[in-house]
């Protein structure tokens, strides 16, 4: 092992360009940078050299394609056989042609990309309603006949959505309904009207908080789980074997984990209600000395049963959305992981959009009709 | 590096290996050696540990006992600052090719050289569009994904890859499986190639008899926890080793073999 070195004799006539040393990968930027200035006809000597790689007989292919349209006639020297034809090989290999990584700017391309996105986007909601349509067809189907639902399957997912995830959601809910009083006390205390945070935290949880925020959490915890196991089975070809030995990947995968979400989101709201109504009595207790007796009876005596219906009633058409994201980005995937990956991700943020957006429209709903 | 000359240099050693899954011990004082320029073929049947070996040996996994030494370093117990410096001498090339998939094949070819060497920008594109030519692909794979590739290109970009800090040493991990027969060839006439003119020592596990037959110099069988024997392929003629009998003169064999 010796370092690699250049030296350029005379820059006019017939000068020898010497390279000697190790010419190999780790030298060749410096030995490029020695050798830019070398101009006319040269020999270039190779007799010193005691290892050449790949990268050094790109240099000197290089150098001499440099000298030879600069109108020089290079040559080589003392190179050994094995040299000859390590450099005879590069430079045959040497891509004539240079494809440029297809990147354009400017407005064209833009309105290009633009005009693209949006005929996907189109394209992806057609796409999800005839897979939503599916599922509901399939889903009746299997209602019908009974006996065709995978009841193992259902129980199994319905374990995992729902019984699995209790402790989380319980624990989220408290904590809202104990935040709901604390923030609510500091400002109804100052009306002297504390007693009122009990229709705040009743009204807040069972209308809204407690199942948007329930549909949250399983759309995180549940949603991206069907988007990555339905996912990895189609990146392993199962989804085709299936369909090949006979077996509906829809009624297989899909209705179970969707009528598994469909029972069991509104159970974990309920769940979450009285969770919330918890947390917030403790605060209450502890902060305002609204005692539990008086929270109970001030809750009976003003909310009605309505609030709690309209929650809950929102409840399976979160779950609809949610399941649905999840299973048809999972049939999405293609061979790779990182498209695995990506429409995870893609799986949990566009399920949690479109709750808040079906939230947003019951609210709109619910405040037309007066319930 | 200059190829041709078999001086009996052993590149890799091996001595009394031993890995084990827990219980399930794979090598059992294991030797073999490695020569210098040499193609070695690495055969076995299935389960007998082809490429936890190479794993062991590259570094991928950690041997119960024994010593492994590459260019004459011991690599199972060498510094963090020998490792790295043997990893650029070596190159790898995984049965899927293993390329990275949120790259182009020009970037994964890259990727060595940005991690291990201070190039400029230029050179190195230049570099990798050389290291994809040699090994087979059009110049447009270049910017193209691992998943827009067929299975054989896969193959090739990940070879080109383990040939982008130009290794004295190449693994290679069932190069021919997954392709057909003229692609398999080609491949064949590639690595014999680029192994002839680069002086490289190939490291092959394969199953295939007509890649054994047509590249390589030497073969180990390993069987029975360990290196059963190795030598030619005539050599592999006279071993009476029933599996090894069966191996080198089953029906296959003596197709691609075109003895008989």
């Amino acid at each position: 092992m010796s370092a690699a070195s250049v030296t350029i004799g005379e820059a006019d006539g017939d000068a020898t360009i010497r390279f000697a040393g190790d010419v190999l990968i780790g030298a060749v930027e410096r030995l490029r940078t020695e050798t830019s200035g070398a101009r006319g006809g040269h020999v270039i000597d190779l007799g010193a050299v005691e290892a050449l790689d790949t990268a050094g007989a790109w240099l000197i292919v290089e150098l001499m394609a440099r000298l030879e349209a600069e109108g020089a006639a290079p040559s080589l020297a003392n190179a050994s056989d094995a040299q000859t034809q390590l450099i005879e090989t590069v430079r045959e290999a040497i891509p004539k042609e240079h494809v440029p990584p297809a990147k354009e700017m400017g407005f064209v391309p833009w309105l290009d990309m633009l005009g693209r996105k949006t005929a996907r986007g189109y394209r992806t909601v057609v796409e999800m309603l005839g897979f939503f349509g599916l599922v509901l067809a399939k889903t009746a189907g299997v209602l019908v006949r009974p006996w065709r639902l995978r009841w193992t399957s259902l129980v199994h997912h319905m374990q995992e959505v729902g019984y699995n995830a209790v402790p989380i959601v319980s624990l989220m809910a408290f904590l809202i309904g104990v935040v709901l009083a604390f923030q609510g006390a500091v400002q109804l205390r100052q009306f002297g009207a504390e007693v009122f945070v009990v229709d705040l935290i009743a009204i807040a949880l069972l209308r809204e908080l407690g199942i948007l925020l329930t549909a949250i959490i399983v759309a995180g915890r549940s949603g991206s789980a069907y988007t990555a196991s339905i996912g990895s089975m189609k990146m392993r070809e199962e989804i085709d074997a299936m369909r090949t030995l006979g077996l509906d990947p829809i009624e297989v995968l899909v209705v179970p984990r969707f009528l598994a979400l469909l029972l069991m989101l509104p159970v974990l709201g309920i769940i979450a209600n009285f969770a919330g109504l918890f947390g917030g009595a403790a605060m209450a207790w502890i902060e305002l000395g609204v005692s539990p007796g008086m929270f109970q009876a001030r809750m009976l005596e003003s909310i009605h049963v309505s609030n709690f219906l309209v929650g809950v009633i929102k409840a399976p058409f979160f779950a609809a959305i949610i399941a649905i994201i999840g299973c048809y980005q999972g049939m999405k995937v293609e061979g790779n992981a990182e498209s695995l990956g990506r429409l995870t991700s893609k799986s949990v943020v566009m399920a949690i959009f479109l709750v808040i957006v079906a939230d947003a429209l019951f609210s709109v709903f619910f405040s037309l009709v007066d319930f | 590096m200059d190829g041709g000359t078999l001086d009996r240099d052993a590149i890799i050693r091996v001595r009394g290996l031993r890995t084990q899954f827990g219980r399930n011990v794979v090598h059992e004082n294991l030797d073999l050696d490695v020569y210098r320029g040499e193609v070695l073929g690495i055969v076995g049947g299935s389960g007998t540990g082809k490429s936890v070996l190479l794993r062991a040996i590259v570094g991928l996994l950690r041997p119960a006992a024994g010593s492994i030494e590459v260019f004459g370093t011991d690599v199972v117990n060498a510094s963090d600052h020998d490792r790295t410096e043997i990893e650029q001498r070596w190159g790898v090339m995984f049965q899927g090719g293993a390329l990275f998939s949120s790259l182009s094949v020009q970037n994964n070819v890259e990727a060595p050289m940005r991690e291990h060497l201070n190039l400029s920008r230029e050179v190195r594109e230049a570099l990798a569009e050389l290291k994809v030519s040699m090994v087979g692909l059009p110049p447009d794979a270049c910017p193209k994904y691992p998943s827009e590739l067929s299975g054989g290109m896969q193959k090739r970009a990940g070879l080109a890859r383990a040939l982008a800090l130009d290794p004295e040493i190449v693994f290679l991990d069932e190069p021919t499986a997954g392709l057909d027969p003229i692609g398999a060839a080609a491949f064949d006439d590639l690595i014999r190639q680029l192994q002839k003119t680069l002086g490289l020592t190939v490291f092959m596990v394969t199953h295939d008899l007509d890649s054994l037959h047509a590249i390589c110099d030497r073969v180990a069988v390993l069987a029975e926890k360990k290196v059963l024997v190795t030598g030619t392929i005539e050599d592999m003629l006279e071993v009476d080793h029933p599996w090894v009998h069966e191996y080198f003169h089953g029906p296959r064999a003596r197709a691609a073999l075109g003895s008989d």
